[in-house]
């Protein structure tokens, strides 16, 4: 009744509690030991089989990792990422012609200097990953959150793909036939054949390794990353800021290693939280990317998802039934309560309506696939100043069609002092025609800059002088992104490589306008008429 | 009086140094816009503080930047203002008769009512409506279900029971409105309809993952083409209720504040809930799901419904039968689940006024309490 799409098939009419068979409803053989959905009850095999399949398939069915291209592998030792990790290893280790063809890497991200951790806890959390990857075989590296500071500011500039254009069916199946033979004929190879690669690399990981690990964090870079998480007021701009570091970091490491691919470990219950938890943030331009199998927002490094068909129930089971290990390590949002943030409020919400409604979680996840981006990010032709400076999407604040963002402009406006304009006053019923222009004319210049409102704000509450700065980064920023630098109180606490990405595209700006730009001396000299 | 829980955790951002200051010495806070005099409320939407007339001029006027630059009416136009008695269309029609006198808008302004024969909610508001017209002198129209379908709400809910009656009272209510409207020679209604409801559509349309509805829900007004169809807009888009509340409060408009006696079942309340809280965390939120809702965009290849006419009454439809034929068909015949879930093939049989065979009779007979 609250799907559209639904079919009374005369399901209505059984009323009896579902009938657990016995059999595996797959091979009808052997004796069940789980039920995913009511009427699929798996037993050992054929679950490990299907779940096996349904990674190959994701993969297989979108066709954008390329035989022999480098992958990394984000884990961050929670259940799915750790899953996700079993997987590619299933799939490469297999030697059956449909094997899996692509390099892969790990990085794992400690956070535990935003989350507060304590450097034991932290060199311990990170000791028990260390042994499950190194029992991998693959490279590995170990990033500090507080690396985050020492970016440089390329990582906000969307790189340009590798072949220009998205690589299509033809091309991927092309790829695949040429990959074979010459896998066969040059099998000392170590670039094309996976296993040499794999030793080759696993000789270099320990020196790699030793600067992933060891690269100094001193307490000052600690300290200086709680300095920034601690300005931030609330929890869900903080979560909001840590996603966008976090992707930041991946980036780096993922351009200067030489990666073309990502593969993040969100399952299908985390993305449809995700989805409706963007949604309330504001993020409705950019969810097909923020949601999506593929998200090629910056160019030259794509992020794919491929465990967003597997519901957590599904991977919990399956990491019980065959011991796969993962750590459990405390986030900012643990031990939160839920109605702390946007973010866990929508967890409680999405969890807590899955038990009434079981199918809600696949139904957001199907509306999710029926999305796509209102202005595709991946563009190249895009200039760089219409993208966000954080989340690098498209911006989606234009003032072009009456919206939602307009309307709160003006609301912004109007609650605070009007600036010498309007005869009008409140209560009087004034002559028709007069009102409409000056209350238009201060409607339009509301809409056409938002530093004039903070201006003409001066007795009101933006009259700070921290408020030049925050105006001046709105402007690059994308809605969402917006209302998390809102609740900053100290921006400078920002990293180094945010403020100058910042500074040096609005001095491209001002290049841009640098001929119709007045003197400041001659700017003050004539009394500012507001609203023309 | 009502004041957003979290409005606490927003204030501090807000107050500017001169108003802590007031704050300190135990002076009253100064209305952030005129500065003159003493702050009454707080509003909601941007934590202001404000007095009582700059809070009506803001509020107004946010309304008439929505009706001017949504280029809602023309001039000239005969309106008809949806009007249950509730706080919406109460506010929605004081507001519109405000701005129309102050902007000159020409409009020409009715009331429109619906009687869907719910006893102790229905027949409470409409006494709300009928003291409404007197008040600001508008003409009123009083529709029922009974003179339109031959059925009330509550003869309607003892045949099918509490858990989908919202669906029948919501189609027929469309229906009946649009009838009113056609019978007035109305050329748009306008409904009150507030940021909180079409947040919560919005919401509630990604859960049920009507990927057709919610491209359309956030539209400020209907397509106007076809006929039998009034076009419809909402003035009210961008107000929160909570600051619609307000106003209704400090003008001391009369309106009846019951909900409606089914409407704990409906689902809508999930989605309800969840705006609430969001509201608690983030009072901006509401805006920013209108935002996100207004820029989705659907990929190509989506299936999406065509509008048609519908073969029986002729009223606008994306299937041969219209959803009000339907579900009237299945409640003349006492079959009440025809019209929950789909039937497509059923609707042809309906049409050429077939008989149902004993098998589908038997399905949509069982009724779900």
């Amino acid at each position: 009744m609250c799907q559209v799409d639904e079919e009374y098939n005369g399901q209505l009419d059984h009323r009896v509690t579902p009938r657990v068979s016995k059999k595996c409803v797959k091979c009808k053989e052997n004796t069940t030991v789980l039920i995913i959905r009511a009427g699929d009850a798996f037993c050992r095999g054929c679950f490990k089989e299907y779940f096996i399949h349904k990674f190959r398939a994701m993969l297989g069915k979108n066709r954008v990792i390329f035989p022999g291209e480098k992958v990394l592998l984000a884990v961050s030792g929670g259940p799915a990422s750790s899953s996700m990790l079993s997987q590619v290893q299933e799939g490469l280790s297999r030697d059956a012609p449909k094997k899996l063809r692509f390099v892969p890497g790990i990085i794992y991200i400690d956070e535990g200097g935003a989350s507060g951790q304590s450097m034991e806890e932290r060199k311990r959390t990170v000791a028990q990953l260390e042994s499950v990857f190194r029992a991998t075989n693959y490279h590995y590296h170990i990033v500090h959150l507080e690396q985050v500071l020492s970016l440089p500011s390329s990582v906000l500039e969307a790189g340009s793909s590798a072949t220009g254009k998205p690589p299509t069916g033809s091309s991927y199946k092309a790829a695949v036939d040429h990959f074979i033979p010459t896998r066969k004929n040059q099998n000392q190879h170590p670039d094309l054949s996976v296993e040499n690669a794999q030793s080759h690399l696993s000789n270099l990981s320990m020196q790699e390794v030793q600067n992933g690990v060891t690269s100094p964090i001193t307490p000052e870079h600690t300290q200086a990353l709680k300095r920034l998480f601690a300005s931030v007021r609330t929890p869900t701009a903080k979560e909001d800021l840590l996603h966008t570091l976090r992707q930041h970091l991946i980036l780096h490491t993922a351009r200067t290693q030489g990666y073309t691919k990502v593969m993040m470990g969100d399952s299908c219950s985390r993305l449809a939280i995700k989805l409706l938890s963007n949604i309330s943030l504001g993020r409705g331009a950019s969810l097909a990317t923020d949601t999506g199998f593929s998200d090629p927002r910056h160019g030259d490094v794509v992020i794919v998802r491929p465990m967003r068909d597997y519901s957590s129930k599904e991977i919990a089971y399956y990491n019980r039934m065959f011991d796969i290990p993962s750590v459990f390590i405390p986030g900012l949002d643990s031990k939160a309560q839920d109605k702390a943030s946007i973010q866990r409020l929508t967890e409680s919400f999405v969890t807590k309506l899955q038990t009434d409604f079981p199918s809600t979680v696949s139904t957001i996840y199907r509306t999710s696939e029926k999305l796509h981006t209102a202005c595709p990010p991946q563009n190249t032709n895009t200039q760089l100043s219409a993208k966000c400076l954080l989340c690098v999407c498209a911006l989606d604040t234009k003032l072009e069609e009456f919206s939602a963002y307009q309307a709160t402009l003006i609301s912004e406006q109007l609650s605070q002092r009007r600036g010498p304009g309007p005869e009008f006053t409140p209560g009087t019923t004034a002559a028709p025609g007069s009102p409409p222009a000056s209350s238009a004319g201060q409607g339009h210049s509301s809409g056409g800059g938002q530093s004039q409102g903070c201006e003409t704000g001066d007795g009101g509450c933006c009259s700070s002088a921290k408020e030049p700065e925050t105006v001046d980064l709105k402007s690059l920023l994308c809605y969402s992104c917006r209302l998390t630098i809102k609740d900053m109180t100290a921006l400078d606490a920002l990293p180094q490589y945010i403020l100058s990405e910042a500074e040096r595209r609005r001095s491209q700006m001002r290049e841009e306008i640098s001929e119709f730009l007045l003197d400041e001396e001659e700017d003050e000299a004539i009394p500012r008429v507001n609203g023309s | 009086m009502m004041m957003s829980p979290a409005s606490t955790h927003t204030d501090i951002k807000r107050r500017s140094p001169l108003s802590e200051f007031r704050v300190a010495l135990k002076m009253p806070v100064l209305c952030s816009s005129c500065a003159e005099k003493r702050a009454v409320l707080k509003r909601p939407k941007t934590a202001h503080s404000l007095c009582k007339e700059c809070f009506f001029w803001a509020f107004e006027e946010e309304v008439h930047q929505t009706i001017v630059s949504a280029q809602l009416f023309k001039h000239g136009e005969t309106v008809g203002i949806g009007a249950s008695g509730g706080k919406d269309s109460t506010v929605l029609a004081h507001v519109m008769k405000v701005l129309n006198e102050r902007y000159n808008y020409g409009l020409k302004l009715l009331l429109l009512s619906v009687d869907e024969g719910i006893t102790g909610y229905r027949d409470d508001s409409l006494e709300t409506v009928k003291r409404n017209q007197q008040q600001y002198e508008l003409p009123l129209k009083i529709v029922s279900y009974e003179e339109l379908y031959g059925w009330t709400m509550d003869a309607i809910v003892k045949q099918v029971g509490l858990k989908n009656n919202c669906t029948f009272c919501g189609v027929f209510r469309r229906q009946a409105l649009d009838r009113g409207a056609m019978m007035l020679k109305v050329d748009k209604i306008c409904t009150g309809h507030n940021a909180d409801d079409v947040a919560e559509t919005v919401l509630m349309n990604v859960l049920r993952g009507d990927i057709a509805r919610l491209r359309r829900c956030t539209a400020i007004s209907t397509a106007s083409e076809g006929e039998g169809v009034v076009p419809r807009c909402k003035p009210l888009k961008y107000a929160y209720e909570k600051e619609i509340v307000l106003y209704a409060y400090f003008k001391k408009l009369d309106y009846f504040s019951t909900e409606c006696i089914y409407s704990p079942n409906a689902y809508r309340g999930h989605a309800r809930t969840f705006l609430k809280d969001l509201e608690a965390v983030r009072p901006s939120a509401i805006m920013d799901v209108i935002h996100s809702g207004e820029n989705l965009s659907v990929r190509e290849g989506v299936k999406m419904p065509v509008q048609g006419t519908c073969g029986r009454c002729g009223y606008i439809s994306s299937q041969a039968l219209c959803k009000s034929c339907v579900l009237l068909e299945g409640l003349n015949r006492g079959l009440p689940r025809l019209g929950i879930g789909k039937h497509h093939r059923l609707h042809e049989k309906i049409l050429l006024q077939q008989p149902l065979t004993q098998e589908e009779e038997r399905k949509l007979k069982a009724v779900d309490f």
